[in-house]
This record gives structure tokens, C-alpha cells and sequence, in this order.
């Protein structure tokens, strides 16, 4: 066993991955951005590096930093976590060049697998059911538009090096095929400097279904599967495992289906086996068709961790340093039943952007397993991943891990950004999904309910004005006193664009009144703590000008300062500004150009998604504040418009 | 130090009766409390909301910190006055905090007849004025008034204490560091256009705020210009081109959250005055002052009763327990803050004077801040009394009382009569606060005396001139001056005319000395000179 690795990741899977090998007695090297100097995972590590900036281009992918790193450290291999490098054959052939151990597939599998038509062609070759597909060389966009005839509509077109749906488009009739190509290659030019193109049969009501191998070179098991059909654009949102509806040929088929593809390219390490599922008339072994392999660990291995008992990272650890599969398949079993769901700094309503902001208060309940790479004060940055935390809960049933699910979910605290909470909240409880009847359609055929945000009621409302009074608090002595007549204070709060007031009066030292659209809600001290009129206490909390609410789902409002509100008024509204933090990627006006409403003015890059930003009257451009390449505050102002003469 | 002990046996007949009647006293008074905080009544309240003002106790509210105490004086001023033509004088006035910092707020409430000044209205901006620079409290005028009630124009303008005074006290607490900050949010004529112009800030909400020494009618009358209130002296005009004005408000909310801003800027730290301790709630419940007090004043009980359900802990380290015995002394802990404490326990003897004079003489050289507890029926009378000299005792009662330097707070538990108002830091002693309960009664004797004096003197002159008087005659000749003394010694009566700075609910007592002790220790404590003693 190694006495020393170096964790070329960030964020809560370089936390992960610490835990295991200081469980194993392995000394750990970090390595770190200037934006991660004071990063969780710097903490928890033996010994940081920096490696560079905060942009993933200058640190997280560098490889010649990485391995200079790890060199200076003295670690004998490095863990790649996921992302980043994790599958880039180019990063372990210098590794291995470099006299280190990658811990992870070798560079010739991840690339056997890396391009989706060679691999789908290895796994035909190897016996695994692959999805009817054009996967050729031939990219000559008449050619592929015959192929899907053959194959039969719907079919979905794919970028050949893609991942997490950049490039993919559904074309459900031929008279669109040809639009649909030209914006898949184009999107695929951007994301990863290729343009080519497979085109595969769509399956009508598919589910996606994953399977966890474990290969040591020579053999390889499986460690059951995982049920990833909870997708937002591709994007998992809530996985478990075993899949709900499983069966026991269909699973067998499915493990020694992925086994065999492990053992196919001689797979060392974990990775796991993607299979769409046609679940149109339930499970069946012989409707499963590989999709791709991921040589890697993936986000959501905790599931089948807490399923198998078995760490995947002590396994990675051990299989690098030589050691082989320490088990059988007969020894693996399965226990329970776990689900894993993925919270995100993301504004829900307002289409999932991503978010940033200062985590001013986090707290994760009991109870549940926790992996995160934040903690409380920690700054989620537009420069990475958004993720907050993996929640993952295990009990004997399906019903009951869903149940600590829900309450996990519910006793989550965050405050400080927004986050996507509510959204997972209302998904755990989606009828359909607590039947097991999930499909990778399930989330986006019911995406206004699941997205929409609550409407606090006004006790919710109540405690935010009480907590943003700053009356959360033990009274002070004589607080409120008053000799006859009682003073009302107002507090004005915002609540999703609307602004409400609460009239707060003292009743008596242990009762406070807040009156909202001329309804009375009482809050009582009761043992330390306000216990509001249904007797539960108050979970409001003041972090700056926001309160959070904590009431299933989280609530956040903006206190209104009568100063700010002021300076508002005299805003200019001909300022075009950053909707979120992000990249400029280009700005399309010069000084001096003329716009009417709707026209593009400035395109922006954040968390890989392009958002356009267009002019909100017609005007002259009088100022361009910004160049393409410039990082922004969210709220930074990018162009000016002259103002307009009446 | 040792625990007060208690007499009270409660659930009896007594504490029943004594409970009955204080609740009766107090309901008479927070009617009429209720009565001058809903200032000017419906009708203007529903118009002065109409143009976008918020009402005159919630500008106050808001301008205070959410859950911040408010030490209001003079609730019930100008009660039953001019008719009742001004509930609360028109004006509201008391202590809160604002970022923490206790400051003095004066609002005009122009609900009520326009915010126009009456004379009490004059007496209790200027009492409030008194009270800020005694405690150094920075001053927030909430100015809506129309200036001068001018009906009574003979009774604010020309004295000494009447309008003008408004402005002296702003300059010279102004040049003592002591913060004067005006938000107009009315009107502010003639006289009145000078609170905001001797202020060291002013605010003024646009559109809604004037200055002006004379208004368009006047404007008209005396040159023909022709001019609206918003041209001649509204903030944008204040602020842009006059200069009387530093800051333009949008509205009440943003004019009161300048205000505060303005205090959080003061960049004032409160004195090194006394050594507070960590505050302690009395042993004894305060709520069981109204079966304990008995509902008749002319009833003797302990006053130590009082102090057990006033002070931290019940505890009362007490000086010279076994002379002069009616008056206590002792020191003691109000929410942290230590005290003196001066307290009547029947009427005052040569020896009871000398040992008050003795215990005011070493709080003021320890600075402890003294709190007097008044229930007097005045120094012992008679021969005897006169030949021992009480009244140079007395003197030197009044005399430390007069001279010393700590803070006093008066706080008048039953009767204050003649003299003994006097040694007992009564308001002619400049307390920092002086409060009342409904109990209480004030004047220069009780009326059964005053009427049995004059009485006598008639029935001397009668019988001087040979005729008789009969006892049914007497009685009536006693009545309307009983009747008069009765209404007149009245806590309303008193505090009408603020005589004290408000009546107080007895089981308040304790929030309401605390909170002035607060208030009074944002000055420092100056050495004591104290006056010749006659020894």
C-alpha cells in the first residue's frame, strides 16, 4: 500500500477520498486553486500544494503542476477523483512517465472507452447489447440522416466525445434532422474540440440504469446497480440503488453484461457500465443496451457503497497498489436500499441556473451520510462545480430510505445562496417516484410543479419578519417596554419579487405580535426558544439583508432597507447588467451602435451554460463596460445605454 | 448583604382590597394613556394617512430599534386641559435606543390640531430638552407642526420657558456635543422653521416637508408674491438651493432610516460611570406590589415591601437600620446598576433628616446614583419638633439633596406633602426623572388640613366678632376646599401639567428605574460641592 498519495480534485470528492486513505493510515497531498486556498479539502489534507488560478484551465487541469506536485510531495500515485483528469489517457500515460501510479483504469482503457462509437463497437465485438445506432466514420450529414431512417424515429444524435448531454439532440421527425445535426456539431465543437456525431434509436420511456464494476486487470465483479433515471437535461438529480422493479435475471444479465465489458478491455479500478433501459412494459433482460462506460468513480458511488458495505475508494487504493480484487462475486450482497440526491447552489424557478454566494449558515442533519467539500462561511464560486452536498440515505426498505430521505432533505439548513433544496424536497415526494415508477422523462414531464416555489404561508412569513427584527433572539431585559401604549415597528420584507410588511408589537415579555395583511400571529418563549402558534419554533434565521426560513422547504426573503430602495430608484434602467456570476464570452455592440428591444448586446459563460444577454429598450450603446474574457459579479454592469430623450 | 423579607399574606381580605382599588386607580390612567396616544382621534388620523405620513407613534417606533424600550414622558400631558383639545400636549416624547444608543425623541403629532404648540406642549418639548442635556442624550426632532398655537400665543411666546427656549437649548446642547438631529416631515413654520435650522443634521421628506418662517397665506399678505408651500420651502428646495436641509428623504421610512444612520455615525461611547453588576430579578414579584400597598394612603405599611419587589435579588444592604428609623436608606442593585436608595417609612424626624443628609453624603462621594421613594406626609410638627430645630435638620436634608451631583430618580409611592416633597427630591430638586403611581397624591398638605386650617382662621374671626359657627356650617365651609385638594393632588392633575414625567403603572417600577438609570448614566457623574450645612 502506498504511504502517501496526492488528490488531484477538489471539493467533496477530494474530501471523500482523504477520509478513506487517513482511514487506511495513507498520508494525503491537496492540491489547490488560488480560489480553494482555504478550501475544505486543503484542511483536511496532511499537505496542500498550489497548483495555480481559479480557472479549472490553470490548476484542476494541469497536468505537468499536478505531477510536479505530486513529485515535490513525495506521493507514490494520485487519485484523480472525477472530473478534471479523472479520464484523460493523455494525464496517466505522464503519470506512469513519471515514475507515479495512477489510481484508475490504465490509459489504453479509458481510451477504449473514451470515444462512444469505438467503445460501442468493442462491447458488440464483446457480446454486450449495444442501442441501434449509426456509431461510423462517415460524418457527411446526407449519410447520417439515411442511417436514421434505418435506424427509425425518434432517434437521438450524440456527440461522439460528449458527456452530460453537451451535443445530444432529440430529432423526432426527418425534416428536422438536418437543423438538429448543425447545432448538435456546433455545440460539440465548443465543448470538446470534436464535431463528430453518432445517431442512436431513442427509447420511448427509458430508464437509466447503471451498473458498478470493479476490475483488477485480469477480473473484474459487478457491485450491483444504480437507478440514475431521475435526470434533469441529462443531469442526475436523485439516484438509489437497487433499481426499484429489479429483477433477478434481469440483474444477472445486466452484471455479467458489464463484466464482461470490464473484463473486455482489461479494466483495473472502478468504473461503471451505463445501460438505457426500455421500461415501457417493466423490466426486461433483453431490453438493456450499453450506453457508455465511465472509467472512473462516479458522483454517486455512495449508493452502492451504502448498499455493498464495501468502500470503492479503499478498493482503488488497493487494486493500484498491486493488490487484486479482494473478493468474489458471491461475497457481494446486497443490503437494503439507499438513495442519493445532489444539492446544488442552483435558482430552481428562474431555469436551474447555477448560483454562488457565501455559505453564511449550513447545517446537515443526523442520521444520513453527508459528503461535502463546503463548510459553513465557505464560498461556492462560479468557478466549479455548485455542488453543495451528496445526501444519501440507507435503510432496510425502499419506503423507509425514502422517508429519511424526505426528512434529511427537510432538515437541511442553507443559507446564503440559493439552492435547489426545495426542488429536491418536492422530487422525494413525487408520488410516481415513491411508486418506483421512474423514467428519465419523469422529472421534465413535471418540471413546473417540481420547480415551482413554494408560497411561505404567513406564519413562515411571520418568523422571517420576527428573525429579520433581530427578535429571534433571547429578549433583552425590558425589551419592548413601553409605559402605556404599546409602539408597532414595521419590517418590510421581499419574498420572490414581493414585498410585504410585518407590524411587530411586544404584548408582553414573553410575547411578541406580528401582524401581516391584518392577521395576528403570536410567538411565545417557551424553554429558550420562540415556538410560533402551530408550537413549532422558529427556524428563521438573519444572515445580512437575507433571512432564511428552515420550514420543510426553505424560504428565503430580503429585508428592505428604505436606504437601499432609495438608491434603487435612482438607478438607470438603461444599464445592462450580469444576471449571474460568469465569463464574458464576447460582447456583440460596439459605442455608438444602435439596438432595439430583444437584440443580442453580450453573451455570457457560467457553469458551461451560455446565457445571452439583450437589450431591454431600443437605444444607443453609449458605454461597453466590459471585454470579452472579463470574470463577473453577478450584478456587474456590462453595457450602457444612452438615456433616452422624451 | 441581606434578603428582604416579605409580610404579605397573600389571598387575604386585605390584599384582595388593596389589589381591587390599585387596579381601579391604574385603569383610570391607562384610559386616559390610550386616549392621548390615539392622539388627534379618527378623523385627522385617517387624513394624515392619507398623504402618505405615517402616524406619529409609528414614526417613532420606527425610528427605534425593533424591540427597543420607549421611556415616554409626559403620556398624559395637557389631560384634561384646554378642554381636551390636546391629548398627550400634541406631541410624544421619550428615551429609546437607535443602534443601541439612547437618544431622546420629540415628535410632533399633528393629529392634533396641526402639531401647533400649547402651552404644555411649549413645557414638554422643553422638559424632554431638559432631560436630553442632563443625560446627554442626542436629540431626533419628528417635526410636523404648524408653529404656535396661536390662540394661546400670550402663553408659548414671550417668557423665559416658552418657545424660544426651543432653540437656546438646541445651540447650547449642540455646542455641549450633544447631537441635534431634525426630520421634518410636515409642516415647520415661522418659529418652528428654526428646529430643523439649529439642528446639526436635518432631513426632510420630499414633497411632504416644508420650512418656511412664513407661509404662502403670509407670503401673499405681506408682498403679493404668489407661491406654493413646495416652491417656497420644500426639500428639494432645502436641499438644492438653501441649504437648510442635508438630506432629501423619499419618504417617513427612508427620511427615519437616515435618521438612524445619522445616529450610527455619533461615534459617542457611553461614560465609565458606575460598576454594574450582572442584573438579578427581585426575589419578591413585582406583581405583588398592588395586594401589598395599601389602597388608603393614610394606612402605614413597611416600605421595605416596595424595595424587595424592586430590587436585584430582594437584596438591601441598609444603612443605619436602628436610627431615624422613618427613613430608610440603603444601598442596593436596579438591573445592575447600583443605587442609593432613600425611602419614606412614616413622617420625617429631626434624626430621620440627619441620617438622609449623612446616607446622600456618601452616595455622592461614592457616585452612586441615589433613587427616592416618596411617601410623605411632610416633618413632624409641635413644639417639641420646632425646639430641637427640625427645620434646621430638615435644611440639611434638602440642602445635600439640592447640592449633590449623583443622578436622582424620584419615584412618588403615595403621598407627597409640604416639605417632605422637598428632602425627598421632589421636581423642584431637578431629578434626572421623576414618576408617579396612580395612587399618589401631591400638594402643600392634605386637604383634610388645609380645609381645617382655614377653619380655624374663620371660626377665630367669627368668634372674634361674637357669632358662632356650627359644625354642619364648618363642614360646609371645609367641603369645596377637601373637593379641590382631592382633584387638584390627583396624578393626573400632576402629571397634566407636568409636574412629574409621567404616572406609572406600579408594577413597572422596577423597567421604569432601571431604564432611567440607563438613560441618566450616559453622562458622567461630576464631583459633588455640596452647599453649608446648618449643623
Amino acid at each position: 500500500m502506498f504511504d502517501k498519495i496526492l488528490v488531484a480534485n477538489r471539493g467533496e470528492i477530494a474530501c471523500r477520498i482523504i477520509q478513506t486513505a487517513h482511514r487506511l493510515g495513507v498520508t494525503c497531498t491537496a492540491v489547490y486553486s488560488d480560489a480553494d486556498a482555504n478550501a475544505r479539502h486543503v484542511a483536511l489534507a496532511d499537505q496542500a500544494l498550489h497548483i495555480g488560478g481559479a480557472a479549472p484551465a490553470d490548476s484542476y487541469l494541469r497536468s505537468d503542476a499536478i505531477i510536479a506536485a505530486a513529485l515535490e510531495s513525495g506521493a507514490q500515485a494520485i487519485h484523480p477523483g472525477y472530473g478534471f483528469l479523472s479520464e484523460n489517457p493523455e494525464f496517466v500515460d505522464a503519470v506512469e512517465k513519471a515514475g507515479l501510479i495512477f489510481i484508475g483504469p490504465s490509459a489504453e482503457a479509458i481510451r477504449a472507452m473514451g470515444l462512444k462509437d469505438a467503445a460501442k463497437r468493442l462491447m458488440e465485438q464483446a457480446g454486450v447489447p449495444v442501442v441501434p445506432g449509426f456509431h461510423g466514420d462517415d460524418q457527411d450529414a446526407e449519410h447520417l440522416a439515411r442511417a436514421a431512417e434505418e435506424i427509425g424515429y425518434p432517434v437521438l444524435i450524440k456527440a461522439v466525445a460528449g458527456g452530460g448531454g453537451k451535443g445530444m439532440r432529440l430529432v423526432d421527425r426527418a425534416q428536422d434532422f438536418a437543423s438538429h445535426l448543425a447545432s448538435a456539431r456546433a455545440e460539440a465543437a465548443t465543448a470538446f474540440g470534436n464535431d463528430a456525431v453518432l445517431v442512436e434509436k431513442y427509447v420511448a420511456k427509458p430508464r437509466h440504469i447503471e451498473m458498478q464494476i470493479f476490475g483488477d486487470g485480469a477480473r473484474a465483479v459487478h457491485l450491483f446497480e444504480r437507478d440514475c433515471s431521475l435526470q434533469r437535461r441529462h443531469q442526475k438529480v436523485i439516484e438509489e440503488a437497487p433499481a426499484p422493479g429489479m429483477t433477478a435475471d434481469m440483474r444477472m444479465a445486466m452484471g455479467a453484461a458489464a463484466v464482461r465489458a470490464a473484463e473486455a478491455i482489461g479494466y483495473s479500478g472502478a468504473g461503471t457500465v451505463e445501460f438505457i433501459v426500455d421500461a415501457s412494459k417493466g423490466l426486461h433482460p433483453d431490453r438493456f443496451w450499453f450506453m457508455e462506460m465511465n472509467t472512473r468513480l462516479q458522483v454517486e458511488h455512495p449508493v452502492t457503497e451504502a448498499v455493498t458495505g464495501i468502500d470503492l475508494v479503499e478498493w482503488q487504493l488497493r487494486v493500484a497498489a498491486g493488490e487484486t480484487l479482494p473478493v468474489v462475486q458471491e461475497d457481494i450482497s446486497l443490503k437494503g436500499h439507499a438513495f442519493e440526491a445532489r444539492l446544488y447552489a442552483e435558482d430552481v424557478p428562474s431555469g436551474f441556473l447555477p448560483a454562488t454566494g457565501r455559505l453564511a449558515h449550513l447545517r446537515f442533519p443526523q442520521g444520513v451520510r453527508v459528503d461535502t467539500g463546503v463548510r459553513e462561511g465557505d464560498e461556492i464560486s462560479a468557478w466549479y462545480d455548485p455542488m453543495i452536498a451528496k445526501i444519501t440515505s440507507h435503510g432496510p426498505t425502499r419506503d423507509i430510505a425514502l422517508l429519511q430521505l424526505r426528512a434529511a432533505l427537510a432538515a437541511t439548513e442553507v443559507a446564503g445562496t440559493v439552492t435547489n433544496l426545495t426542488f429536491l424536497g418536492k422530487l422525494a415526494a413525487h408520488p410516481g417516484f415513491a411508486a418506483g415508477d421512474v423514467d428519465t422523462g419523469l422529472i421534465g414531464r413535471n418540471l413546473d410543479a417540481l420547480a415551482a416555489s413554494d408560497i411561505p404561508g404567513d406564519a413562515v412569513r411571520a418568523q422571517a419578519a420576527l428573525a429579520a427584527a433581530g427578535l429571534d433572539r433571547a429578549p433583552s431585559a425590558f425589551q419592548g417596554f413601553s409605559l402605556w401604549a404599546p409602539l408597532e415597528q414595521d419590517m418590510r420584507l421581499c419574498q420572490n419579487g414581493e414585498e410585504f410588511e410585518a407590524r411587530i408589537s411586544t404584548v408582553d415579555a414573553a410575547t411578541i405580535r406580528v401582524r401581516i395583511d391584518g392577521r395576528d400571529i403570536d410567538f411565545r418563549r417557551s424553554s429558550d426558544r420562540w415556538v410560533g402558534p402551530d408550537g413549532a419554533p422558529v427556524t428563521a434565521r438573519r444572515f445580512g439583508d437575507h433571512v432564511a426560513v428552515f420550514a420543510g422547504a426553505a424560504f428565503e426573503f430580503q429585508v428592505v432597507d428604505p436606504l437601499l430602495v432609495a438608491d434603487a430608484l435612482a438607478h438607470d434602467p438603461g444599464v445592462i447588467e450580469a444576471p449571474m456570476p460568469g465569463l464574458v464570452k464576447a460582447v456583440l455592440v460596439r459605442d455608438g451602435d444602435s439596438v432595439s428591444a430583444g437584440d443580442k448586446l453580450a453573451v455570457m459563460e457560467a457553469m458551461k451554460m451560455e446565457h445571452t444577454l439583450t437589450a431591454g429598450r431600443d437605444g444607443t450603446v453609449s458605454e461597453v463596460l466590459v471585454a470579452a474574457g472579463d470574470q463577473l459579479e453577478a450584478g456587474a454592469a456590462l453595457i450602457r445605454l444612452e438615456e433616452v430623450v422624451e | 448583604m441581606s434578603k428582604l423579607q416579605s409580610a404579605l399574606v397573600r389571598g387575604s381580605e386585605t390584599a384582595r382590597k388593596n389589589r381591587a382599588a390599585h387596579l381601579e386607580a391604574i385603569d383610570i390612567v391607562r384610559q386616559a394613556a390610550e386616549h392621548a396616544a390615539f392622539g388627534g382621534g379618527k378623523k385627522p388620523r385617517a387624513r394624515h394617512l392619507s398623504r402618505g405620513k405615517m402616524l406619529p407613534r409609528d414614526r417613532v417606533a420606527n425610528l427605534l430599534d425593533p424591540g427597543s424600550p420607549f421611556l415616554e414622558i409626559g403620556a398624559t400631558a395637557a389631560h384634561d386641559m384646554y378642554e381636551g383639545a390636546a391629548p398627550g400636549a400634541g406631541l410624544i416624547a421619550g428615551v429609546g435606543q437607535v443602534h443601541g444608543q439612547d437618544v431622546m425623541v420629540v415628535c410632533n403629532d399633528a393629529t392634533v390640531k396641526g402639531g401647533t404648540y400649547y402651552p404644555m406642549t411649549v413645557k414638554k418639548h422643553l422638559r424632554a430638552q431638559e432631560i436630553a442635556e442632563e443625560c446627554r442624550l442626542p436629540c431626533v426632532y419628528l417635526v410636523d407642526s404648524g408653529g404656535a398655537n396661536l390662540p394661546n400665543q400670550d402663553e408659548v411666546f414671550p417668557d423665559r420657558e416658552h418657545f424660544g427656549r426651543i432653540f437656546y437649548n438646541q445651540a447650547r446642547m449642540s455646542a455641549r456635543g450633544i447631537a441635534q438631529i431634525s426630520v421634518v416631515m410636515g409642516s415647520c413654520t415661522a418659529g418652528g422653521a428654526y428646529v430643523p435650522a439649529m439642528s446639526d443634521v436635518s432631513i426632510i421628506v420630499q414633497e411632504q416637508g416644508t420650512i418656511f418662517l412664513a407661509g404662502p397665506p403670509l407670503v401673499k399678505a405681506a408682498t403679493g408674491e404668489i407661491v406654493s408651500a413646495e416652491e417656497l420651502g420644500g426639500g428639494d428646495v432645502h436641499t438644492r438651493l438653501s441649504g437648510v436641509a442635508d438630506y432629501l428623504a423619499q419618504d417617513d421610512a427612508h427620511a427615519l432610516a437616515l435618521a438612524r444612520q445619522s445616529i450610527a455615525g455619533l461615534n459617542r461611547a457611553r461614560p465609565q460611570t458606575v460598576q454594574w453588576q450582572t442584573p438579578e430579578l427581585p426575589a419578591h414579584d413585582p406583581e405583588e406590589l398592588l395586594d401589598i400597598v395599601p389602597a388608603d394612603l393614610r394606612t402605614p405599611y413597611d416600605i421595605r415591601e416596595v424595595i424587595a419587589r424592586i430590587v436585584d435579588g430582594s437584596r438591601f444592604d441598609e444603612f443605619k437600620a436602628r436610627f431615624g428609623e422613618t427613613l430608610v436608606t440603603g444601598f442596593a442593585h436596579i438591573d445592575g446598576c447600583p443605587v442609593g436608595i432613600v425611602a419614606n417609612n412614616g413622617v420625617l424626624f429631626s434624626q430621620s433628616a440627619q441620617k438622609g443628609a449623612h446616607f446622600i453624603e456618601l452616595c455622592s462621594q461614592r457616585r452612586i446614583p441615589l433613587v427616592f421613594l416618596q411617601n410623605i406626609t411632610g416633618f413632624m410638627v409641635g413644639r417639641k419638633y420646632e425646639n430641637e430645630g427640625i427645620a434646621r435638620h430638615g435644611a440639611k436634608m434638602v440642602t445635600a439633596v439640592a447640592t449633590t451631583s449623583v443622578p436622582k430618580i424620584t419615584m412618588i409611592v403615595g403621598g407627597s406633602f409640604g416639605a417632605g416633597n422637598y428632602g425627598m427630591a421632589g421636581r423642584a430638586y431637578q431629578p434626572r426623572f421623576l414618576w408617579t403611581w396612580p395612587n399618589s397624591r401631591i400638594s402643600v398638605m392634605g386637604g383634610e388640613q388645609a380645609a381645617g386650617v382655614l377653619a380655624t382662621v374663620r371660626r377665630d374671626a367669627i368668634e372674634r366678632a361674637g357669632g358662632t359657627w356650627s359644625d354642619a356650617d364648618e363642614q360646609q365651609f371645609k367641603r369645596p376646599t377637601i373637593e379641590m385638594f382631592e382633584q387638584q393632588s390627583h396624578p393626573l392633575y400632576a402629571s397634566a401639567r407636568l409636574w412629574d414625567d409621567g404616572v406609572i403603572d406600579p408594577r413597572k417600577s422596577r423597567a421604569v428605574l432601571a431604564l432611567s438609570l440607563r438613560a441618566a448614566l450616559n453622562a458622567p457623574i461630576a464631583e459633588t460641592r455640596f452647599g453649608v450645612f446648618r449643623m
